[in-house]
C-alpha cells in the first residue's frame, strides 16, 4: 500500500511495451483495459488514504527530498488522478469496437502501446512533487499525444497534430524556462522546497519572469483563449477515442499544473497580489466563454462545435480560479470533474456517429434521432449537463461556479456565467434539431445503432452525469476539501 | 394512506412512458385511468411535507402539501381527465406522451416546497408542453412554438437566477413568501410574471395557443399560466403592484379579443382577461382575495377549457376557426353548441354558474379594501367578457349568417369530456360550498345575495340587451357578413369616435411595432448568416501555426509587461 503513488504511474508504463509483444489488437485491448483498470483502483484507494490520513509523501528510490524525487499525494492531486484514470480506463472500453473502422488493424497495438504512454505521462505529472519531473512527464504525454492524434483516418489530422506539436512544444519549453529560472534562483526543484523558498525572492524580477513563462506555458496546454487555436482541429481530426480521451483528461491534468504552480508552488499572495492574476484569468476566461461558444454555434462539424465547448468550458474553470477564493477554486475543480464526465459522454457518443456514418458532420446527422436513438439520447442529456441542467454534473458546477461569484460581489460575473449557458443551448438545439427533427438524408436510411462496444461506456459516463449530479458527495466534497487545504497551506 | 412519499407528478410521469410504448385501446385506459387513481391518491394524502432530502447545503422538498397546493392539485387532476377524454381519439404519441408529461409537471410544480423543485417543473412545462404545439405539424406551428420555448426558458433562467439570488440571501431555498425585496424577489417576480402572461410578457400566449393541435390547446390552457398564478399567490400575495398590473390584464386584452377573427385567438385573450381577476386577486391579498383568486383560477381551469373544447370541436369538424368563416352550426351541432353556451355563461359570470361564485370574491375583495378604481375595471372587463367570450364566441360559430357548413357534432368521446365541464360548472354555480370547503381561508363568504345576483344580472342584462340592440341595428349592411371584424364594427357605433381612433391606432402601433422588430431580427440574423462564413472564418478557421505563435508572444509579452509594471 506505501508503494501506491509510484505504482499508478508505473503500472501503464510497464505495460506499454508489453503492448507490442502482445500483437493481436483484441488481446492488447484486453490487457490495456486491465492496466487502465488496475491504475483506476488504485487511485481510489489513493483517495481513500488522503482523505483519511491526510497527505502522502513518497520518496522515489529511498532518496528524501528536496534531493530526490518526491511524489506528493495530496487532495487535489489524488482527485484529479482519479477522474483522469477513472475516465481512461471508461473511454477504453470503447476503443476496440472504434477503432475499427478507424484504423488499420496492423497499427492498433501502436494505439494501445501510446495510449498507455499518454496515461503515464497525465498521471506522472499529476502525482510527482517534483518541477523538473513535472517537464518530463508533459513530454512524455504530449509526444504520445502528437502520434495519437495524428492516426486519425482524415489527412488533417496529419496537420492538426503538426500545429498541436508545436504549439506543445512551445508550450513545455515555456514551462521548462520557467522551471530554469526558478532553480536559478532557489537551487531547488521540489515544490514544497521552492514554496518555502520563492518568498524570500519573490520581489526579483526573476522569478517575475519565471511565472510568466510558466503560466503562458501552462495556458497553452490548457487551451485558454487567445491560445487555444490548436485544439479544435486536434480534437476533430484524431481518433474519436482519442478525442474523447484528450477532452476528457487532458485540458484537466493542464489546469491542475496552473492551479499547482500558482497556489502551491507560487504561492496565493504572490500570484494575485503581486500580479493582477486574477483580472486576467477572469477577463480571458469570460472572453473564451463568449469567443468559444459563439464559434461553437457556427461549426458544421459535430467534434469542432464539442471541442470549442471544450475550450468555453476551461474558461469557466479559469473563471473559477480567477476569484482567488476557496469557493471559486472547488467550483472550478468540481468542473473539472463534472467536465471530463460530459466531454467523456458526448464524445463517446460521437465515436458512435463516426463508427455508423464515417463522419461527424452536421448535416449527417439528419434523421438520427430515429435511427440511432439510445445514441441521441446520449448526447441530449450530455447536452442537457453541459447546459447546466439540474439533476445532471452540469448544474453542480455552474451554481457552485454563481454562488463563489455571488458570494465574492461579482454579480455581473453570475449573469455572464449564465448568459453563457444560454450560448450552450444554441449549439446544442442546432444538434437536436437536425437530429430529430429532419427527415434522414438518403443514404443514412440504413443506419442503425450504434453497436455495444461503444454504447455501453458512452451511457455508463451519461449515467454517471446523472448519478454524481444527484449524490453529490464525491465530486463536492473532495474538490472543496482540496480547495480548503490549498488555502488553508497557502501563506 | 397508501404510498404517501409518491408526488403527483410520478404517476403522470409513470403514464407517459407507459403511453409510449402502448398503443390503441389500452393506452386510452391507462391515461384515463392515471389522474383518476392518482387524485383518489391525493384525496388521502394529509397536509405536510412528505419528501424531503439535502441536496448540496440545502433542503430540498419536492412534495408539500397544503391547503394552496391541493386546490390547484385536485383541478390540474380534473382538468388532465377531461382533457385525455377529450383526447382520446388522437392517435398521435408524440401528443399523448407530451401532454401527460405536461400535465405532471404542472402537478409537480404546484407541490414544489423549493425554488430549485420548482424551477426543475417551471422548465419541464416549458419543454413538454412546446410538443403540443409542434405537433400541429405545419410550419407556423413550429416558429409560434419556438418562440414559446425560447419566452418560457428565458423565464426559467430568471428563476433559476432569482433562486441562487435568494439562496445567497437567505441561505434556504424554501418555498414560501418572497416579496419584492432585493434583485431575487424582483427576478423571481418577473419569471412568474412572464409565464403569467403580465402585459408586454402576454405575447407568448396568444401567439402559441390558438397555433396548438385541437387537443393541445385544451391541455395547454389548463396548466401553464395557472401555475404561475399559484406562484404569484405563494409568493407574492399582497404585494399592491400585482393590483394594477392584473387590473390592466383583464382590461387590455378585451380589445384585441374584440378585434380578433381567430375564435381561439379570441380565447387566449379572454384567459389573459380570466388570469388579470386572479392576479388582482392575489394582489390585494386579503383571505377573501385570496380564496377569490385561487376558486377563480379552479373555476376558470374547467370553463376555458370548455370553451377551448368547443372550439376546438368546431375546427376538428370543419378545419376552420376563423369567426368570418364559421355560423350557423346550431343546425348540425346542437350538442356543441349548448355545451358552449354553458361554458360562455361560466366566464360571463351568469349566477348559477361557476365564474358567478368566483368572480365576485375577487370584486367584493376589491371594494372592501378601497380599491374603487380597480373595481370599476373589473366591472368593466367583466362586461368585455361576456362581451368577447359570453357572446362573440358562441354567436359566431353556432348562429350569425349561416356559413353553409354542415358539420356534426364531434366524436362521442369529445362529447363526454365537455359534457363533464359543463357539468362542473354548473355544480360549482349551484352548490358553491363544495368549492368553498376546500378554500385556503374559511371567510363564510355568500355569493347569493340580492345586491350581487342582482348588480350581475343587471349588468349582463343589459350588454346583452345592447349587444342585440347594435346587432339588430347593424345586420343590414352587407359587408357585415363578409368582414371579420364584424364586432369590433359594432362597437365602433356605440363607442365615441375617439375611441375608434385610439383601438386602430394601437392596433397600428402594435402590428408597426412587432412588424419591425420582426423585420429587425430577421435583417440581423440575415446578416449574420450572410457574414456566417466570414465569422466562423475568423473564429475557427485553419490558423497557420505562425498566428498561433503570434498569439503566444502577445500573450508572454503582455504578461512580462504587466510584471514590470508592478
Amino acid at each position: 500500500m506505501a508503494h501506491l503513488p509510484i505504482l499508478q504511474v508505473i503500472l501503464p508504463l510497464l505495460a506499454a511495451p508489453l503492448c507490442l509483444f502482445l500483437k493481436r489488437p483484441k488481446l492488447v485491448w484486453l490487457f490495456a483495459c486491465v492496466v487502465t483498470a488496475l491504475t483506476f483502483t488504485i487511485s481510489v484507494l489513493l483517495v481513500q488514504q488522503v482523505t483519511s490520513t491526510g497527505v502522502i509523501s513518497y520518496e522515489l528510490g529511498g532518496w528524501a527530498p528536496p534531493w530526490g524525487i518526491e511524489y506528493r499525494i495530496d487532495a487535489l492531486n489524488a482527485f484529479v488522478i482519479m477522474v483522469v484514470s477513472g475516465l481512461s480506463a471508461v473511454v477504453l472500453l470503447a476503443a476496440r469496437t472504434s477503432l475499427e473502422n478507424e484504423l488499420s488493424s496492423n497499427r492498433q497495438t501502436y494505439f494501445y502501446a501510446l495510449y498507455l504512454l499518454s496515461l503515464t505521462g497525465m498521471l506522472g505529472i499529476l502525482a510527482t512533487g517534483d518541477a523538473f519531473n513535472v517537464f518530463v512527464f508533459l513530454e512524455i504525454s504530449s509526444l504520445s499525444a502528437y502520434a495519437l492524434i495524428a492516426m486519425g483516418k482524415d489527412r488533417r489530422a496529419l496537420w492538426a497534430s503538426y500545429q498541436y506539436l508545436i504549439m506543445g512544444t512551445i508550450g513545455a519549453t515555456f514551462i521548462l524556462i520557467g522551471i530554469g529560472l526558478m532553480y536559478q534562483m532557489t537551487g531547488t526543484l521540489n515544490m514544497q522546497d521552492l514554496a518555502e523558498r520563492l518568498p524570500e525572492v519573490a520581489q526579483t524580477r526573476t522569478v517575475f519572469v519565471s511565472f510568466a513563462f510558466v503560466v503562458v506555458g501552462v495556458c497553452l496546454k490548457l487551451a485558454l483563449f487567445p491560445l487555444h487555436l490548436w485544439l479544435p482541429n486536434a480534437y476533430a481530426y484524431a481518433p474519436s477515442i482519442v478525442t474523447a480521451m484528450l477532452a476528457a483528461t487532458s485540458t484537466k491534468v493542464a489546469i491542475y499544473l496552473l492551479i499547482r504552480f500558482t497556489f502551491t508552488v507560487f504561492g496565493l499572495s504572490f500570484s494575485f497580489t503581486t500580479l493582477p492574476l486574477n483580472i486576467l484569468f477572469l477577463v480571458l476566461g469570460l472572453l473564451g466563454v463568449f469567443v468559444a461558444s459563439t464559434s461553437a454555434i457556427y461549426q458544421q462539424n459535430v467534434k469542432h462545435i464539442f471541442a470549442y465547448s471544450s475550450i468555453a468550458q476551461v474558461g469557466y474553470m479559469i473563471v473559477g480560479i480567477s476569484v482567488g477564493t476557496a469557493a471559486g477554486l472547488s467550483a472550478s475543480l468540481m468542473h473539472i470533474f463534472n467536465h471530463a464526465l460530459m466531454k467523456g459522454a458526448l464524445f463517446l457518443a460521437l465515436a458512435g456517429v463516426m463508427y455508423r456514418l464515417g463522419n461527424v458532420q452536421l448535416k449527417s446527422f439528419q434523421g438520427l434521432g430515429r435511427q440511432m436513438p439510445l445514441t441521441m439520447a446520449a448526447i441530449v442529456v450530455g447536452g442537457l449537463s453541459l447546459i447546466g441542467v439540474p439533476l445532471t454534473v452540469g448544474f453542480i458546477s455552474k451554481w457552485y461556479l454563481v454562488v463563489a461569484m455571488i458570494e465574492n460581489g461579482w454579480w455581473p460575473v453570475a449573469i455572464l456565467i449564465l448568459f453563457g449557458s444560454l450560448l450552450a443551448i444554441i449549439y446544442l438545439w442546432r444538434v437536436v434539431e437536425v437530429a430529430y427533427f429532419r427527415a434522414p438524408n438518403k443514404d443514412n436510411e440504413s443506419v442503425k445503432e450504434a453497436p455495444l462496444g461503444i454504447l455501453i461506456p458512452t451511457w455508463i459516463l451519461v449515467l454517471a452525469n446523472v448519478y454524481f449530479g444527484v449524490d453529490t458527495r464525491i465530486n463536492v466534497q473532495i474538490a472543496q476539501m482540496a480547495a480548503e487545504n490549498l488555502f488553508g497551506v497557502a501563506p | 394512506m397508501w404510498m404517501l412519499e409518491i408526488p403527483p407528478f410520478v404517476p403522470f410521469f409513470i403514464g407517459a412512458v407507459i403511453a409510449a410504448v402502448t398503443r390503441g385501446r389500452l393506452r386510452g385506459l391507462v391515461m384515463v385511468l392515471i389522474p383518476v387513481l392518482s387524485a383518489i391518491h391525493l384525496w388521502t394524502v394529509p397536509e405536510g411535507s412528505h419528501l424531503q432530502f439535502a441536496f448540496l447545503s440545502y433542503e430540498l422538498i419536492p412534495y408539500r402539501v397544503d391547503k394552496l397546493s391541493l386546490m390547484f392539485g385536485y383541478v390540474f387532476h380534473i382538468a388532465a381527465f377531461i382533457a385525455i377524454i377529450y383526447a382520446l381519439h388522437v392517435r398521435d404519441t408524440v401528443q399523448q406522451v407530451a401532454a401527460l408529461m405536461y400535465a405532471g409537471s404542472g402537478l409537480g410544480a404546484v407541490f414544489s416546497g423549493d425554488l430549485l423543485s420548482l424551477f426543475v417543473f417551471w422548465e419541464l412545462l416549458a419543454f413538454t408542453s412546446v410538443f403540443l404545439i409542434w405537433a400541429r405539424r405545419t410550419q407556423k406551428a413550429y416558429t409560434a412554438g419556438m418562440r414559446y420555448l425560447i419566452i418560457q426558458v428565458i423565464s426559467g433562467l430568471l428563476l433559476l437566477v432569482g433562486a441562487l439570488f435568494y439562496a445567497a440571501e437567505n441561505g434556504t431555498l424554501a418555498f414560501g413568501y418572497i416579496g419584492l425585496q432585493g434583485i431575487a424577489g424582483w427576478l423571481i417576480f418577473i419569471a412568474f410574471g412572464i409565464k403569467c402572461a403580465f402585459p408586454f410578457a402576454h405575447n407568448w400566449l396568444t401567439d402559441a395557443y390558438p397555433e396548438a393541435t385541437v387537443t393541445g390547446t385544451v391541455f395547454l390552457s389548463a396548466f401553464t399560466s395557472k401555475v404561475a398564478v399559484y406562484s404569484l399567490a405563494r409568493a407574492y400575495p399582497g404585494t399592491e403592484l400585482l393590483i394594477y398590473i392584473g387590473a390592466a390584464m383583464t382590461c387590455f386584452p378585451i380589445f384585441f379579443a374584440v378585434i380578433e377573427n381567430d375564435l381561439r385567438r379570441v380565447l387566449a385573450y379572454s384567459l389573459i382577461n380570466q388570469v388579470g381577476f386572479m392576479v388582482v386577486g392575489v394582489g390585494i391579498g386579503t383571505a377573501l382575495a385570496i380564496n377569490g383568486a385561487v376558486s377563480h383560477a379552479f373555476n376558470d381551469v374547467i370553463f376555458k377549457g370548455l370553451l377551448f373544447m368547443s372550439m376546438g370541436a368546431v375546427l376538428h369538424m370543419t378545419g376552420r376557426i376563423n369567426g368570418s368563416d364559421l355560423g350557423g352550426l346550431y343546425k348540425t351541432m346542437p350538442k356543441t353548441t349548448i355545451l358552449c353556451i354553458v361554458g360562455a355563461a361560466s366566464i360571463s359570470a351568469f349566477p348559477l354558474f361557476s365564474g358567478f361564485v368566483s368572480k365576485s370574491m375577487v370584486m367584493s375583495a376589491a371594494l372592501e379594501n378601497g380599491h374603487n378604481w380597480v373595481w370599476l375595471m373589473l366591472l368593466f372587463a367583466s362586461a368585455g367578457v361576456f362581451h368577447h367570450a359570453g357572446i362573440k364566441i358562441p354567436y359566431f360559430a353556432f348562429f350569425a349568417h349561416d356559413s353553409g357548413i354542415r358539420a356534426s357534432d364531434p366524436p362521442s368521446n369529445m362529447l363526454i369530456a365537455m359534457f363533464i365541464a359543463a357539468a362542473l360548472c354548473v355544480g360549482i354555480g349551484v352548490y358553491p360550498a363544495a368549492l368553498y370547503s376546500l378554500l385556503p381561508y374559511d371567510t363564510g363568504y355568500n355569493p347569493y345575495d340580492a345586491t350581487h345576483i342582482l348588480a350581475q344580472t343587471q349588468l349582463l342584462f343589459f350588454s346583452a340587451l345592447a349587444f342585440v340592440w347594435l346587432n339588430l341595428k347593424n345586420l343590414y349592411p352587407p359587408e357585415l357578413r363578409s368582414t371579420n371584424i364584424d364586432v369590433e364594427w359594432t362597437y365602433r357605433r356605440v363607442l365615441p369616435a375617439v375611441w375608434q381612433g385610439t383601438v386602430a391606432m394601437s392596433q397600428r402601433v402594435y402590428g408597426l411595432f412587432s412588424q419591425s422588430v420582426t423585420r429587425v431580427f430577421t435583417l440581423t440574423t440575415n446578416y449574420l448568416a450572410h457574414k456566417n462564413a466570414k465569422i466562423s472564418g475568423l473564429l475557427s478557421d485553419k490558423h497557420p501555426a505562425g498566428s498561433m505563435v503570434l498569439w503566444v508572444v502577445v500573450i508572454l509579452a503582455s504578461y512580462l509587461l504587466l510584471t514590470f509594471l508592478q
